[in-house]
């Protein structure tokens, strides 16, 4: 089975790879459409502002790329965001492929002790739906850290709460997202990939 | 719930886990790989590397365990130590780095923070403050808090976060190495005045010194050192103790 990760230039991109290499798992960096098409599974992470990255994506046309894959793909953090139609961050049209919007969290007035923004650090997930939540349940944790989330709607696969509830995992025919990051949430992310991974599609 | 968080932060020399416990007698714990993935493995929820090393070779031999490290661990993990400029920042995320902290630079040069964001977001930067109280005024203090500067604690924490730092993490001198508990008062205030997470650092010497961090400090995060190194408390077990105290862990 061959595995893509997309390269682009969204922050820590290897630390996917590293987490798919401890499940036993090789896949390749690439931003060759040709192999990206081709991919059994395709990974699109992202750690970075959306404006920019947007822009990348178009100029390298990778967005329409993304759009038009047939086979299981996993967005991750921005990459998820990316996904929606619509982002707050650098007021950015994305991709479209969930009808999600996605928005900042504002902070509650004089409860800045509670709600740090950032949204940094382990959570747990309620209404798991889908295959990729495959002997996870609401007792696991998942890493996040994120400033802007994706509203709730239909193909919310995932709710996780935080000042208010938002997608924590979204899936629409063969799309994926998580806005946690499932290669930095210990075991329950390393089921999570691996659910990924062997999707029956 | 977003749960409180455990970091265990492990002092490195040389690419060897070390934990001063004064300046002349340093004590070797092990090797940091191995050491991080134990504490993974027994619950904790991220962990600071802080590189201690001086010279040009133990710099090389650092970003090289980080990419171990990198590598190894299925939780993030903080790197920190000797970032002065914005090519050791990238050397350090090219490894694997999920974040850095800076602590002295920032201080001699303010603007780094800000360049730091530019280059790699809020959610990279760690901005890590040892300071020091005296006559109730909390000094800013460098160089593993042997020299005060003109800087007070509450307002630079607070223009850290104004030129973007994704996180605080604050260090008491005046109770580091004591094991009597975290600077829960200074904590508490730090977290008002904030809006980006706080980890608390600096006192830990038992359980409920942990309770009273996340309860009384306020704290997003505790951290400790020796306590977790020398097994004075084991990981699970300060979470089952935190969990009966209604306190959100992981």
């Amino acid at each position: 089975m061959k595995i893509v990760v997309i390269k682009y230039n969204a922050g820590n991109i290897r630390s996917v790879d590293f987490a798919l290499q401890r499940i036993g798992i090789s896949a390749t960096i690439t931003d060759d459409k040709d192999e990206i098409r081709n991919a059994d599974r395709v990974i699109f992470p992202g750690v970075g502002e959306a404006a920019t990255t947007m822009r990348f994506l178009k100029q390298h046309k990778l967005d329409s790329l993304i759009c038009d894959l047939k086979q299981p793909v996993l967005g991750v953090c921005l990459g998820l965001q990316l996904m929606c139609t619509h982002s707050e961050e650098g007021d950015t049209t994305c991709l479209g492929i969930f009808p999600e919007k996605v928005k900042k969290f504002i902070p509650l007035p004089g409860d800045s002790s509670h709600y740090k923004i950032p949204h940094m650090g382990w959570n747990s997930l309620s209404e798991l739906k889908t295959p990729l939540f495959d002997g996870l349940s609401e007792a696991d944790y998942f890493y996040f850290v994120h400033s802007y989330y994706a509203t709730t709607g239909g193909d919310t696969a995932a709710t996780c709460t935080y000042l208010n509830p938002f997608s924590a995992a979204l899936q629409r025919d063969n799309f994926y997202a998580t806005q946690f990051h499932p290669e930095k949430s210990g075991s329950a992310g390393s089921k999570l990939l691996s659910n990924f991974i062997n999707l029956k599609f | 719930m977003l749960a409180k968080r455990i970091i265990p932060c492990l002092d490195i020399r040389d690419g060897q886990t070390v934990k001063g416990v004064n300046f002349v007698n340093i004590v070797s714990v092990g090797d940091p790989v191995e050491l991080g993935k134990l504490y993974a493995e027994q619950g904790a929820d991220e962990l600071v590397f802080l590189d201690i090393t001086a010279t040009h070779e133990g710099r090389k031999t650092f970003v090289e365990l980080v990419k171990r490290i990198a590598q190894n661990l299925d939780i993030p993990f903080t790197v920190g130590g000797g970032i002065s400029e914005i090519r050791d920042a990238e050397a350090l995320l090219a490894a694997g780095a999920d974040k850095i902290s800076i602590n002295s630079s920032a201080v001699r040069n303010p603007n780094l923070i800000n360049d730091l964001v530019r280059n790699f977001g809020s959610q990279f930067v760690v901005v890590a403050i040892d300071a020091r109280e005296a006559n109730n005024h909390w000094t800013v203090t460098v160089n593993g808090g042997r020299i005060p500067t003109d800087k007070e604690l509450y307002s630079w924490a607070k223009e850290a976060e104004d030129r973007g730092a994704g996180e605080i993490l604050f260090t008491s001198m005046n109770h580091d190495g004591t094991k009597n508990g975290f600077a829960n008062k200074e904590l508490a205030k730090l977290s008002e005045i904030l809006t980006i997470p706080l980890i608390a650092s600096g006192g830990a010497g038992s359980m409920e010194h942990f309770a009273d961090v996340f309860t009384l400090g306020k704290a997003d995060a505790g951290l400790a050192a020796s306590i977790f190194h020398f097994r004075e408390i084991a990981i699970p077990d300060l979470k089952h103790y935190l969990r009966t105290k209604d306190i959100v862990i992981r």
